[in-house]
């Protein structure tokens, strides 16, 4: 089962390396993991999205908390959360048709067109795994894609709740 | 006024000094001179010098198990550092709190290549509890203080600090300060058991009728021996030591039903199996003591006390999981039974005493000598048993004379039987013993090892001779790697692919080569005349060839697959 991993760590050198190296030497899967400085500038947040059941899960959360550097680790799967991903996807746009329907599935995706080049739209869409995947399906029905990036999901629990120190 | 400043260099010596640090194990280097020069010129620190940085870690570590101080280590940059690596996964597996100095290249030219130039924070980062990369003085104290705190406390464990050249060379030079009072956010180990769940253990452990208590080296590491003792004796109940916790409880205790696992005693083995609850007590259900973790005990209710949380349902599930210090939590699990007036049900742990008396009577941990046959090896251990008197520190290598030592051996009291059980590291054993007699000069400290094993760190007999430790070193010679060769003969057809040592150096000539004195035993009519000689020389060295019966197997055996109680009792014998 899919689960989302929400982690605060010192942003210290060698602290993602330590988590990605867990990961590899326990095998545990890693489905995307992000991760940036947050607004206290001496932690990092990362989120990470994994697959396993009860029990890989709860060695994950566990060997990710014994790490040193690692202050807090929550999953956010079950409670009620929010999940955001960042998609930037290069597609031809040759002519009236393509372009034309490239920009009514994004307006319908509410997503937006950031770049045109001479036969080619970027096009920038934030939404959930599920909603990027189904973007991409549209695009693909209608264009050709030649080049996409996507960011990796962040989350955060919804409310009052809040990963801090 | 103006404040002293020193250089990288002595800042590490003075941080080790402040830190009560009294021997730093290790090997010089170009990338760690600015330290070495340091050390000689202060007298507080003594450096011992070995003959490979392997063995200094494995020296550190027997140290530290003996003692419970926190072993160090400096090495070089490149080779030197990772030539520490298979010490420090042994420290890490069996968790023994190590600071390991590693010389690292000018920051100025990692990532370069440069010469002795290793990424070790990298090569080491999956057997280490933490580590540190110094890039400038100022980090060097905290670095060090740090990595001290972190070792020694929660699950103890290896720690490498990285000093790069330049933050330790003259030229540069700083303030000195160490704060000793450590604190780190992001790291606060558990001390006490949830009262709760404190409160359900001892519930559940009342209610008992067939109760094993099933303890580790957790015990031996947080020195709760008597504490352990104590509990056991309130509960009445049997106990079993795995390989690491031997010593936690008297080998000797009438409770005591020997050690669990792939080659521990039927009784400890049955009864784990029989249980209806298992208090486990800094131990990890390790696979060589469960065997097949789906025929694990099924009808347990399982408490499991660790420092560790993922120690804890990481193979087998525990009903009851308390995360805490296990002497800690033994108090108030002590503290529980007596508020709840705890009195064990007398009909039941009759019946189970019985049960288990039966199991006993097998006599599982038996061997059978020919008095005109080649020496067995068990013998052999018996035999340094009566001639120590049951005293002596004892260090193994590994393989069938480290089991043979673990079941013929009963350790009175915790940190006498010092061995590589998680990692299982040929070439620990002497090391560790000359860890153990820098620490202990007085006492009798052996290791028992194998032709195999023995070569794997011979080189430091050289280190014997220089720094007086006159260890005795009783090599189980079977001309051949014996646990290897068991396995090809039961699993591989006798098959024994590459298990002969066919070019055995002769072993008393080469301790003569070195300045010690050299026995060899062939026959059983000289083994214990020959052994008492041998611990009659206090002062040097003595390494004790004795030619023993290569066919001998280490019996019990779990059948792999099977249960925890499915055991070969001998050849084509099962339980």
């Amino acid at each position: 089962m899919r689960r989302i991993l929400a982690i605060l760590m010192e942003n210290e050198p060698g602290s993602l390396s330590r988590i990605v190296g867990l990961f590899s030497q326990r095998a545990f899967n890693i489905e995307s993991l992000t991760v940036a400085p947050t607004d206290d500038n001496s932690l990092s947040r990362m989120t990470i999205a994994t697959k396993g059941d009860d029990k890989v899960l709860e060695q994950i959360v566990k060997q990710v908390n014994k790490l040193i550097d690692v202050i807090k680790i929550t999953d956010i799967t079950d409670r009620k959360h929010i999940e955001r991903e960042l998609l930037l996807v290069k597609v031809t746009a040759m002519n009236d048709k393509s372009r034309t329907e490239v920009t009514r599935i994004t307006d319908i995706f509410r997503g937006n067109i950031i770049d045109i080049g001479k036969h080619v739209y970027t096009v920038q869409l934030t939404g959930d795994a599920e909603k990027l995947n189904a973007f991409i399906n549209a695009l693909q029905n209608e264009t050709e894609i030649i080049e996409s990036a996507r960011s990796g999901c962040v989350g955060m629990a919804r409310g009052d709740q809040a990963l801090r120190i | 006024m103006t404040t002293e400043l020193f250089t990288g260099a002595e800042m590490v010596v003075k941080s080790l000094s402040a830190l009560k640090v009294k021997y730093i194990f290790g090997y010089p280097g170009g990338s760690v001179l600015d330290i070495y020069d340091a050390i000689f010129q202060q007298d507080e620190i003594e450096h011992i010098l070995v003959r490979h940085e392997q063995a200094a870690t494995h020296m550190a570590d027997g140290y530290t198990r003996a003692t419970g101080e926190v072993g160090v280590v400096l090495a070089t940059s490149g080779p030197g550092a990772t030539n520490c690596v298979t010490g420090i996964a042994t420290a890490y597996m069996d968790s023994i709190p190590m600071v390991v100095l590693a010389g690292q290249v000018a920051t100025s030219l990692i990532g370069n290549d440069a010469f002795q130039e290793t990424d070790i924070v990298g090569c080491t980062r999956p057997i280490i509890k933490h580590s540190f990369s110094c890039r400038s003085l100022a980090d060097i104290p905290v670095a060090i203080s740090k990595a001290f705190y972190i070792a020694s406390t929660g699950r103890p464990g290896p720690v490498v600090v990285e000093l790069p050249k330049d933050i330790l060379i003259p030229q540069n030079k700083g303030p000195f300060n160490i704060e000793t009072d450590i604190k780190i956010r992001s790291y606060n180990p558990n001390i006490k058991g949830h009262p709760k769940q404190i409160k359900k253990a001892a519930q559940t452990i009342s209610n008992a009728k067939r109760l094993v208590v099933y303890s580790g080296g957790g015990i031996v590491l947080s020195d709760a021996s008597e504490l352990l003792t104590k509990l056991v004796e309130t509960l009445k109940a049997p106990i079993t030591n795995t390989l690491m916790g031997l010593g936690g409880i008297s080998g000797t205790h009438k409770q005591f039903i020997g050690m669990l696992g792939m080659h521990g005693s039927l009784e400890a083995n049955k009864s784990m199996a029989n249980a209806d609850v298992i208090l486990a007590l800094g131990a990890r259900f390790d696979d060589r003591v469960t065997n097949n973790v789906e025929k694990f005990c099924p009808n347990a209710t399982i408490v499991h006390v660790d420092i560790d949380p993922t120690s804890i349902s990481k193979t087998i599930n525990a009903h009851i999981p308390i995360v805490g210090l296990v002497d800690v939590v033994m108090q108030q699990l002590l503290d529980e039974l007596t508020d709840i007036n705890f009195s064990p049900d007398e009909a039941a742990l009759s019946q189970w005493w019985q049960q288990i008396n039966l199991w006993r009577n097998v006599k599982s941990i038996s061997y059978e000598q020919d008095e005109n046959e080649k020496i067995k090896p068990q013998r052999v251990v018996e035999a340094l048993y009566k001639i120590t008197e049951g005293d002596a520190y004892v260090c193994s290598d590994v393989g069938q004379h480290q089991m043979f030592a673990a079941q013929y051996y009963p350790f009175a009291k915790p940190r006498q039987w010092i061995n590589s059980g998680g990692a299982g590291t040929m070439g620990f054993g002497l090391p560790a013993a000359m860890g153990v007699k820098l620490a202990f000069p007085d006492k009798h400290v052996i290791c028992i090892t194998g032709d195999g094993s023995i070569q794997m760190n011979i080189q430091e007999l050289s280190t014997c001779s220089q720094y007086k430790l006159p260890v005795v070193i009783v090599t189980l010679n079977n001309r051949s790697l014996g646990m290897v060769r068991q396995w090809q003969d039961m699993v591989y057809g006798g098959r024994h692919s590459s298990s002969y040592m066919e070019s055995l150096p002769d072993f008393v000539k080469v301790a003569e080569a070195y300045g010690h004195v050299g026995i060899q035993i062939d026959s059983l009519d000289e083994l214990e005349e020959k052994l008492t000689q041998a611990f009659n020389i206090k002062d040097r060295l003595v390494f004790v060839d004795v030619m023993v019966d290569e066919k001998e197997h280490v019996y019990p055996m779990q059948i792999r697959t099977g249960a925890i109680d499915e055991m070969w009792l001998k050849k084509g014998v099962k339980s």
